[in-house]
């Protein structure tokens, strides 16, 4: 991204939109946004885990193994969350070719792997105690791998390009791909799951949750949601420092050669 | 018509007369499925039950292997960029070229599939079924292939990216063809498996030339 000010309107000229995604313009705006965010979460999760860990009941089945599910859930949630901002981002570096869009996707591969990671993570360790294994091909777990794996080729694929505007448009295309072939994935898993083993399929949605559980699972989700949009906040505004450092150092670079015969 | 079967005819005689790549595809093919029973044991009911199974992922590793060369060197030559003058709009090359790929590469593993058949000790009904499924499947496969292709076309280091890729968009062809075969228990299933397997299919042939296109395009900016 070259951020040469002659050639690129200046924020005041633009619309609403174009001006808040106007890289120059997003560096100063978000700053603000940063430390309430950050207050924001702290509140959140130290709340959340407050009541996940004292003030919520243990399971009478599963004892006190449930209060694993107040980072399971959220981080569960927040991998396919994630793979839509990256989708939607992706139309937004095809169709606009808009730069921003392209620092969001970016910046959202890693935090979705992440999570998704923590996801399956604490899916085993709570599969361990109440269905005594690690990890049991259903089709909820099989398609929450195959997300990690979709994540950890995207993030490579970032990595392998010199050119990261460029990278930013054809990424674009295989994260849409992704997205069309994601619901695909996870039906054939589905199906090709029951086909094999019918009886065992594990899931939350037995009897209804009674609201001491309900409550810190959802103080826990808006916790992890604006955890992600601090930390996408954060990265996306590192990534476009990132990427005014790189053209700085090639333009310094370039005054050096011309300088040496 | 007439571009499109240039294209098609210039890829097919330059798979078929320099390198033999097709050859190569083909003899891993048989290595991979040939070698499993080394791993497994040589027990021949137990391979016969595995023997779709390991037909199927001999075929998807073949056709990763030969993916590289669908787009790469006639992007490195400047040929893609010369096609992109054509009258013929990309998306249609992109279509000439994938059955060009599926016929020198995809064809002749389904054509030699009744000797790993043989090897892995399938019945005659089912190595039948396996070559339809294959028949059915693999353009799936290929496109999704030629997506990963275009998108890393202009990576010159770490060409071993496409498959990391490709290979998770390829679990429901590979779920759909094997069940086709072997579909447990379920009436019917088997027959619904190998339906979804060619919606599957023609889905693919639909959005791939796009997507393939596309990234070309971006590439060759």
């Amino acid at each position: 991204m070259t951020e040469s000010k002659s050639q690129e309107p200046t924020p005041q000229d633009l619309g609403f939109f174009s001006r808040i995604a106007h890289p120059g313009y997003f560096l100063e705006w978000s700053r603000y946004f940063i430390w309430p965010l950050l207050g924001i979460t702290a509140i959140l999760m130290a709340y959340g885990l407050y009541l996940a860990f004292f003030n919520s009941p243990a399971d009478y089945q599963q004892g006190e193994t449930v209060r694993i599910m107040y980072v399971h859930v959220p981080s569960a949630w927040l991998s396919q969350f994630c793979y839509a901002i990256m989708a939607a981002a992706a139309i937004g570096s095809l169709v606009w070719r808009h730069p921003l869009a392209d620092v969001s996707a970016k910046a959202a591969a890693p935090l979705g792997a992440t999570f998704t990671a923590i996801a399956l993570i604490t899916g085993a360790l709570w599969g361990a105690p109440t269905w005594g294994t690690f990890w049991e091909w259903d089709g909820r777990m099989t398609s929450t791998l195959i997300m990690l794996f979709i994540y950890l080729g995207i993030i490579a694929l970032w990595r392998t390009f010199e050119d990261q505007v460029r990278a930013g448009r054809i990424i674009a295309v295989i994260t849409l791909v992704g997205a069309i072939n994601v619901p695909i994935i996870k039906f054939s898993v589905d199906w090709w799951n029951t086909l094999h083993q019918p009886a065992s399929v594990f899931r939350l949605d037995g009897p209804t949750m009674p609201p001491s559980i309900l409550l810190p699972l959802f103080v826990m989700f808006f916790a992890f949601s604006f955890l992600f949009l601090l930390l996408h906040f954060i990265s996306m505004r590192t990534e476009i420092l990132r990427r005014r450092a790189r053209a700085i150092e090639r333009q310094y670079a370039q005054q050096l050669r011309t300088q040496k015969p | 018509m007439k571009p499109f079967l240039a294209v098609l005819t210039r890829d097919m005689k330059l798979a078929t007369r320099i390198g033999g790549d097709s050859l190569t595809v083909l003899l891993f093919y048989i290595m991979t499925g040939a070698i499993m029973p080394f791993a497994i044991g040589p027990d021949k009911d137990q391979l016969a039950q595995l023997g779709p199974a390991i037909i199927w992922i001999s075929a998807l590793l073949s056709l990763l292997l030969a993916l590289d060369r669908l787009f790469r060197l006639d992007h490195e030559d400047g040929s893609l960029l010369a096609m992109r003058q054509a009258s013929l709009p990309l998306e249609m090359i992109v279509v000439a070229k994938i059955c060009a790929h599926w016929v020198t590469t995809a064809l002749p593993l389904i054509v030699a599939t009744p000797i790993l058949a043989i090897l892995l000790n399938l019945e005659i009904d089912q190595t039948l079924r396996v070559i339809f499924t294959l028949l059915v499947g693999t353009p799936a496969l290929i496109c999704f292939g030629a997506i990963g292709a275009a998108v890393t076309v202009s990576i010159k280091r770490g060409g071993l990216i496409a498959p990391i890729l490709i290979l998770p968009l390829s679990i429901p062809t590979l779920i759909f063809g094997v069940s086709a075969v072997s579909g447990g228990a379920i009436a019917n299933a088997q027959d619904a498996a190998l339906l979804f397997l060619a919606g599957f299919t023609l889905l693919s042939l639909v959005f791939t030339p796009f997507a393939a296109a596309l990234a070309l395009k971006m590439a060759a900016e």
